[in-house]
């Protein structure tokens, strides 16, 4: 038995991967680990346990992977796939048919939420519950260890009965939760699945040399009966799965049941329950018959078909109340699914007389979206239970202050062993805590007799986000599916996050905290704000402080604080004898760094001893007397949702929000991220006004909105504090007038694309530009700048020059602040489109990077102006997002038909020194054009809202839309190449006026990194380990085929002007616009800093020509196709050689890498040579548009 | 005809071997260079503090952007890069390159100090490499090395590496010493057997559109041999070391040129990649007309014929040498 440390999704691939032929793959969060560990498993050459190294197949969307694999299946291939979510729903059709045809296959899911109010991530039963009437047999795994033998249970038995299964676990709370568990061994798997099955699932596979036809068109004489042929098949599934269960613990000695009870044999309440929760209440139920009470737990394990008998002779004759708990919400429903599930087996049972009394059975929902479920609870049920008239249903873990739904229950309850050690480790995201956690994990973990647990929690921003760690280890197998709590030891690895957040909250009386400080010992506590001085007094604590990032430094690691930190762990948490510890952490730097060479090695090494050399226990007074108080989360003046409820999910207490505070259909306020001033980077860019030639470059592309221009009198000065930069505006016709340049330093990610756009070189050699990084000194001039920046009005846009980048930086961005990655490609052209047309924009947003840090919670960045006009944005789905902003236009139109009819209808009654005609005639062209109708069209419900009546009634609900409509389609690569591309396709074909905006990675960015058809040929990407093999697909060619589209392929690090043009000519262009625009992404394997150099290496290698197609010239009777960059001026290896994506292949295998460049560079002459032969034909060479 | 010749010991075919550059990157590659008519084959060279620090880079890269995020813990596949991988590269390509054909595979090792050269070279030399060239490559800027310490370093390198293999080891020098023929002399003392004259720094240009440095290289051009060979020509007779001559092999005649100052093989990267890899074969195809036309028999008339004599006042020659350009230059363009 060879004892392992993996996640629950990597437990369920290694047997899924070792027992299949073929994984039909797409990405999906929290499933994809699983597809990604297969297809790395398959580029190795690994093979099954049957000899075949399986065929890995990423489709363009979960539909086509289901519907790849039910080809496979018919085709008698061991087929699977892993999925979650919405995944899981786009595979229903085929489930039916895959189940219909009695065909064996295991689905592995790690079930998460539904996107409904909101998409989740996290999860809950929503979506395997939303498959259960699929005809899919459904198996639970409550653990790590249940995901990896469950997976082969699973196989064995739908191969044993004919009918498809669908396994699943937690999302990220087993999916991602690594615990020690024992592997099962090719010989173990070989074993318990025979080959001849295997053999019998071939032999009913399609085959012309035995023809018959599958699939066919059912009438009423035949189709009822044909449906009811498969009992038979579902009846045996119980016993076939139980009869697996026994042959897996003959095996391997772990017995599993359908349905397990735990607790008395007498007891009087029962809680009914499935998933990795079933653990936590089985602690809860041990703990509290420890104490006297009779209680206990049904699991179910197999969920469908649903073994009413097992759950019958599990649940205690004695139980005269029970509740159902269900990880999934059915609104409108009587109950949730096993609710009535268990309710009906109980009343069918009572009323036939197989058994003597109907216990009370109540339903109750816990634990969506990954909501904490806890011993605690556990306990509340039981409370509820004891009731002499219980809740019928209700809710645990949320307070409900709206439908009352939710039982008390006490706060917390240690219900763990005294020997696991628990600790909690605060870090921001990439500084290496979590990375170290997982290495520490493994260290102890892999002792003899030494069970480890390690969960990770990180916050909604890609950029500088705050993770925390719970780690658990001890001589007993850890079955705590929940957080820690009361932990033995603290670890806050960055001073900001304890002035921001409560980091004791999960301290218990004597915890060794550990702080990195930038403070010498003797001024630690001092400094330390009064709450958190007050709970070390009160539980006494053992506080410990290190300047790491001081030692890392001196050890020549720079910012890397992480083995320090680490080895700070080991030294003071008693977790191992100190110096056996320390030994442990020097021999894994060893393996781990040993390849970098022993300079690295040794100074690992060195930073292992100075950190135990510079570690210092703090005494902690017995008085807190510091007067620092945290930092509030948001400022006073902040609206009142964003204080009373934004706020709370900032300072990390969301939990305690009441139902109450949340909006009922996931309406949010907009713009909030303006509140949350995050002060996440220590370098920030710096204006020289001296040098400073005004170009607006870098506001241009600064992704993060944090540079911002003003133009204006020099009386405006007037009162600005000390430190207010401006220079002389360096603009023509506009004499005296001072200009400024600002930098939201408390927003500033310190990514440096500005310094890089900046075309400035300060003559005094040290390559100082007009704009440069430079460490934060001190935050309260900075706001203060901001602030009396704020107070100058914004330029007003009618005398701004749209058409160059110089005059754009003075038009208001309404995208600001995202939690994007510092230095991100994409947000850049999301803030442009903002400035340009965000006063009258529709925006759908595909699911991905955008819609994350579009729309995660807390905080977001779409904003308004000061008449409170700006982007209305919404995300749909991954799938239909051409389709979802195709609608938004399509009602648009509707409403400005239906208001300039009802206008013209009412015209003697509002018309007032021709303001009827002036709305209707104004084609909205220009800008002044807009800003007159905008004037106009207020002054026409200033007038309407004079009249009554039903008319004016209807014209004021619809007078808006006489204001032209801007409608944006955003989404990524994944969306615009692979998942939406038929919905796209069908959009631009339409010839709707819509704009379709495709932040082009070249990758799916959001899940991690996966390969898209956007992804170059060469590229290594998950599900293209190997390096992808075929060539992107041009999208912009295929949309110039129909002729009336408008296409551009744009790159803002190459030419800003051009993708200024092509914005505004998309917008203009009376028909659908198509936007190809290059973004540089962290999935390149760049230094981000240098984003912008390597979008111009893109555009002058040739790998990313830059064009536009416009309609508009072959009607003029002029080419539309304009070939807008030179010819290209590096060979492609040069844009190669700069990203980890085309390198990591040169590293694995360079032949490969050589040919694919090689091909990569043909392809690239070849399109370069057709897109100049276009250029150069006439008009008539290209597609009509039907307009003509 | 004999054309045959020895070098470091290997007996080649003819004179005519492919450099250390980009057309020996892979075993296709140099296959290439071989069925155009390469005696023998010098891999592209392995930047061993580079690679080093490449993968330093890559995985600070990948975990510099790991653990952030909840959706994506990571971007990349989990296939570790380390030196051991890219070194398996260069050692892969060695070891299948001197499968794959029959002419000498020299390895290329691409440093600028000790660091891990030795460790680097022994398995170099079991993957099968006929023989090392080092190309000690020290970047020159620094202003505050002394030329002592240059040396100093070059010959610690030579000494650690010769000491750890068996193979012939040929070092491939700058021409930027004060006394280049003292120092190639002290090179072969401290175990070189070969000296290829010269390295060439390709030194990068200034793009004025990006106002950035340009680092595309040139390739060589002719004028560049005249330089290797006036050294060749001077230490052909005070050292019994192979000597290569490299840089500015564009014609046949100028591996004639090479031949007659003393080389015991040309080396050219610049004419392959210009004219194809086949042109070696008309390298030699000239050099063979030309000894015909000559009368000669075998290389052993050819090489060293216009080498400075070993007794001669070498001093007196080479000023000699330089007043008659002097007198050329002034015939052709009138008085300086």
């Amino acid at each position: 038995m060879t004892k392992s440390i993996i996640d629950g999704n990597e437990a369920a691939a290694s047997v899924a991967y070792r027992l299949n032929e073929l994984c039909s793959i797409y990405p999906i969060t929290p499933s994809s680990t699983m597809a990604e560990l297969a297809d790395e498993w398959a580029s190795r050459g690994q093979t099954n346990v049957f000899g075949v190294r399986p065929t890995v197949i990423e489709m363009q969307s979960e539909g086509g992977a289901a519907g790849a694999l039910h080809g496979a299946l018919q085709g008698g291939a061991m087929s699977t796939t892993f999925t979650a979510s919405q995944g899981l729903l786009l595979m229903i059709p085929n489930m039916y048919k895959i189940a219909g045809e009695l065909t064996s296959t295991v689905f592995h899911v790690a079930a998460r939420s539904i996107a409904a109010q909101g998409l989740s991530i996290f999860g809950d039963h929503q979506d395997v519950m939303a498959v259960r009437q699929t005809g899919f047999a459904l198996l639970g795994s409550a653990s790590v260890q249940e995901a990896h033998d469950f997976a082969a249970i699973a196989q064995l038995a739908t191969l044993r009965s004919r009918v498809p299964f669908l396994h699943f676990f937690d999302g990220f709370r087993t999916s991602h939760e690594l615990n020690t568990l024992d592997m099962l061994s090719d010989d173990e798997l070989r074993t318990f699945v025979p080959e001849e099955l295997i053999r019998e699932h071939r032999s009913r596979a399609l085959s012309p040399e035995h023809p018959y036809i599958r699939g066919t068109a059912q009438n009423p004489d035949t189709y009822f009966q044909s449906r009811e042929t498969v009992n038979p098949f579902y009846a045996k599934v119980p016993g076939i799965v139980r009869d697996a269960m026994d042959s897996f613990a003959e095996l391997t000695g772990r017995q599993y049941r359908l349905v397990e009870y735990h607790g008395d044999p007498e007891a009087e309440r029962v809680i009914v329950i499935m998933g990795s929760a079933a653990q936590t209440t089985i602690q809860a139920v041990e703990h509290l018959n420890a104490n006297g009470e009779k209680v206990g737990v049904v699991q179910i394990r197999l969920y469908r078909p649903f073994p009413v008998a097992e759950v019958l002779a599990a649940l205690p004759q004695t139980a005269t109340k029970v509740a159902v708990m269900d990880r999934t919400k059915e609104p409108g429903a009587g109950g949730e699914p096993l609710f009535l599930d268990v309710t009906s087996a109980l009343a069918e049972a009572v009323a036939s007389g197989d058994r003597s009394g109907l216990p009370r059975v109540i339903g109750g929902r816990y634990g969506l979206s990954s909501k904490e479920f806890t011993p605690g609870m556990v306990v509340g049920v039981f409370d509820e239970l004891a009731k002499p008239s219980p809740r019928p249903r209700f809710t645990v873990g949320i307070n409900d202050d709206v439908s009352l739904t939710s039982i008390d229950y006490p706060g917390w309850l240690d219900v763990e062993s005294p020997e696991t050690l628990r600790a909690v480790f605060y870090g921001i995201g990439s500084d290496g805590t979590v990375g170290a956690n997982k290495n520490t994990i493994k260290i102890l973990g892999h002792r003899e007799g030494t069970y480890a647990q390690g969960y990770f929690v990180y916050d909604s921003k890609k950029s500088g986000s705050r993770t925390v760690s719970h780690l658990r280890f001890g001589p007993k197998p850890i079955t705590a599916p929940y957080l820690v709590n009361a932990a033995g030891f603290i670890g806050v690895h960055h001073w900001s996050i304890l002035e921001r957040v409560d980091v004791l909250r999960q301290a218990r009386e004597g915890t060794v905290v550990l702080v990195n400080a930038p403070y010498p010992p003797e001024e630690l506590f001092a400094r330390l704000p009064r709450r958190m001085q007050e709970r070390l007094i009160e539980l006494g604590c053992e506080l410990w402080t290190i300047d790491a990032n001081a030692v890392a430094r001196a050890a020549g690691m720079g910012n890397r604080t992480n083995t320090v930190l680490q080895t700070c762990f080991f030294a003071i948490s008693k977790v191992m004898p100190r110096e056996a510890a320390i030994e442990e952490v020097k021999e894994s730097i060893r393996t781990t760094y040993g390849r970098r060479g022993p300079e690295v090695v040794a100074k690992n090494e060195a930073a292992v001893d100075a950190a135990v050399a510079h570690l210092h226990r703090v005494e902690v007074p017995e008085e807190a007397a510091s007067q620092v108080g945290m930092i509030p989360p948001v400022p006073d003046h902040a609206p009142d949702f964003v204080r009373d409820v934004t706020s709370v999910m900032l300072l990390d207490e969301g939990d305690s929000l009441p139902v109450s505070a949340l909006p009922v259909d996931g309406t949010y306020p907009s713009g909030t991220t303006q509140y949350e001033k995050r002060n996440i980077s220590d370098i920030i860019a710096v204006w020289d006004e001296d040098a400073c030639i005004q170009c607006g470059n870098c506001a241009f592309v600064c992704p993060h909105s944090v540079l911002r221009a003003k133009y204006y009198d020099e009386a405006s000065l007037a009162g600005a504090p000390a430190s207010f930069q401006a220079a002389e505006l360096n603009a023509a016709g506009l004499p005296g007038a001072r200009y400024t340049l600002q930098v939201y330093a408390e927003d500033c990610t310190g990514c440096g694309l500005c310094v890089e756009a900046c075309p400035v070189k300060v003559a005094d050699g040290g390559g100082r530009k007009a704009i440069n990084l430079a460490p934060v000194l001190e935050r309260g001039p900075a706001r203060e700048n901001v602030a009396f920046f704020e107070s100058i009005p914004v330029n007003m846009r009618s005398r701004v020059d749209f058409g160059t980048v110089r005059g754009v930086q003075y038009l208001e961005p309404l995208f600001e602040f995202s939690g994007a990655c510092s230095g991100c490609g994409e947000t850049p052209y999301l803030k442009l489109l903002s400035q340009l047309f965000g006063g009258r924009a529709s925006i759908a947003n595909a699911t991905g990077c955008s819609s994350i840090y579009g729309g995660n919670l807390p905080t977001t960045p779409w904003s308004s102006n000061k008449y409170g006009r700006g982007p209305a944005w919404s995300n749909s789905l991954f799938e239909d997002n051409a389709e979802f902003g195709l609608g938004l236009r399509l009602a648009a139109d509707l409403h400005t038909r239906l208001a300039r009819e009802r206008l013209e209808q009412m015209r003697a009654e509002v018309d007032d020194d021709g303001l009827v005609d002036g709305i209707l005639d104004n084609d909205q062209l220009y800008e002044s054009d807009i800003s007159a109708q905008f004037r106009a069209v207020e002054e026409l419900k200033f007038l309407l809202n004079r009249l009554d009546g039903p008319r004016a009634a209807d014209l004021r609900s619809v007078a808006d839309h006489l204001i032209r409509r801007s409608v944006w389609i955003v989404g990524g690569d994944g969306w615009a190449y692979d998942i939406g591309s038929g919905g796209l396709d069908h959009v631009l074909a339409s010839g709707r006026n819509v704009n379709v905006l495709v932040l082009d990675t070249e990758v799916y960015s959001n899940t991690g990194g996966q390969a898209s058809k956007a992804t170059p040929m060469g590229a290594v990407a998950k599900f293209a380990s190997g390096g992808k093999e075929t060539i992107s697909k041009d999208l912009a060619m295929q949309a110039i085929a129909y002729g009336n589209v408008y296409v551009a392929r744009i790159a803002m690090g190459a030419d800003p002007q051009q993708t200024l043009k092509a914005f505004r000519e998309a917008e203009a262009y009376d028909g659908p616009s198509l936007i190809l625009a290059y973004s540089h992404c962290i999935a390149h394997g760049i230094d981000m800093a240098k984003g912008l150099d390597q979008q111009y290496l893109a555009v002058n290698s040739g790998h990313w020509p830059l064009m536009r197609f416009n309609p508009v010239l072959r009607l003029q009777g002029r080419n539309p196709f304009l070939l807008d960059s030179p010819r290209p001026r590096f060979p492609l290896r040069n844009y190669h050689d700069n990203e980890l994506r085309f390198r990591m292949l040169k590293a694995a295998d360079p032949e490969a890498a050589e040919r694919m460049v090689e091909f990569g560079q043909m392809q690239v002459n070849r399109r370069w040579n057709d897109y100049e032969e276009m250029s150069n034909r006439s008009a008539a060479e290209f597609a009509a548009d039907a307009k003509e | 005809m004999d054309l045959t010749t020895t070098y470091m010991g290997l007996e080649l075919e003819h004179p005519v071997v492919a450099s250390a550059g980009p057309l020996s990157q892979t075993v296709a590659g140099v296959q290439g260079l071989v069925e155009g008519g390469a005696s023998g084959v010098v891999l592209h060279s392995l930047f061993e503090e580079q690679l080093r620090a490449e993968v330093a880079r890559d995985e600070q890269l990948i975990e510099s952007q790991s653990n952030a995020f909840a959706e994506a813990l990571d971007y990349f596949p989990t296939a570790p890069i380390t030196t051991k991988s890219a070194a398996y590269t260069y050692l892969s390509l060695v070891e299948r390159s001197a499968k794959a054909v029959d002419v000498p595979i020299i390895a290329s090792l691409n440093g600028a100090d000790l660091g891990g050269w030795v460790e680097f070279a022994r398995e170099v030399a079991d993957a099968g490499a006929a023989a090392l060239e080092l190309n000690i490559y020290l970047v020159p800027g620094d202003v505050a090395i002394t030329g002592s310490v240059v040396i100093k370093r070059h010959l610690e390198i030579v000494a650690a590496v010769t000491d750890a293999v068996s193979i012939p080891v040929a070092v491939k020098l700058s021409p930027y010493f004060s006394s280049v023929g003292h120092v190639a002399l002290q090179l072969v003392d401290a175990g070189a057997s070969g000296l290829v004259l010269f390295n060439r720094f390709l030194n990068p240009d200034i793009d004025i559109e990006t106002l950035g440095p340009d680092p595309e290289f040139a390739l060589s051009t002719p004028q560049e041999g005249r330089l290797p060979r006036t050294w060749i020509a001077s230490l052909r007779n005070h050292t019994t070391a192979s000597l290569a001559g490299s840089s500015g092999v564009e014609s046949s005649e100028d591996v004639v040129k090479y031949l007659l100052a003393g080389a015991d093989v040309v080396m050219t990267t610049a004419a392959l990649i210009r004219h194809g890899r086949s042109y070696a074969r008309e390298l030699v195809g000239g050099l063979q007309s030309w000894m015909v036309r000559k009368q000669f028999a075998s290389l052993e008339q050819v090489r060293g014929m216009l080498a400075v004599p070993a007794i001669s006042d070498g001093e007196a020659m080479r000023r000699g040498g330089y007043v008659d350009a002097i007198q050329n230059a002034k015939a052709r363009y009138g008085s300086l």
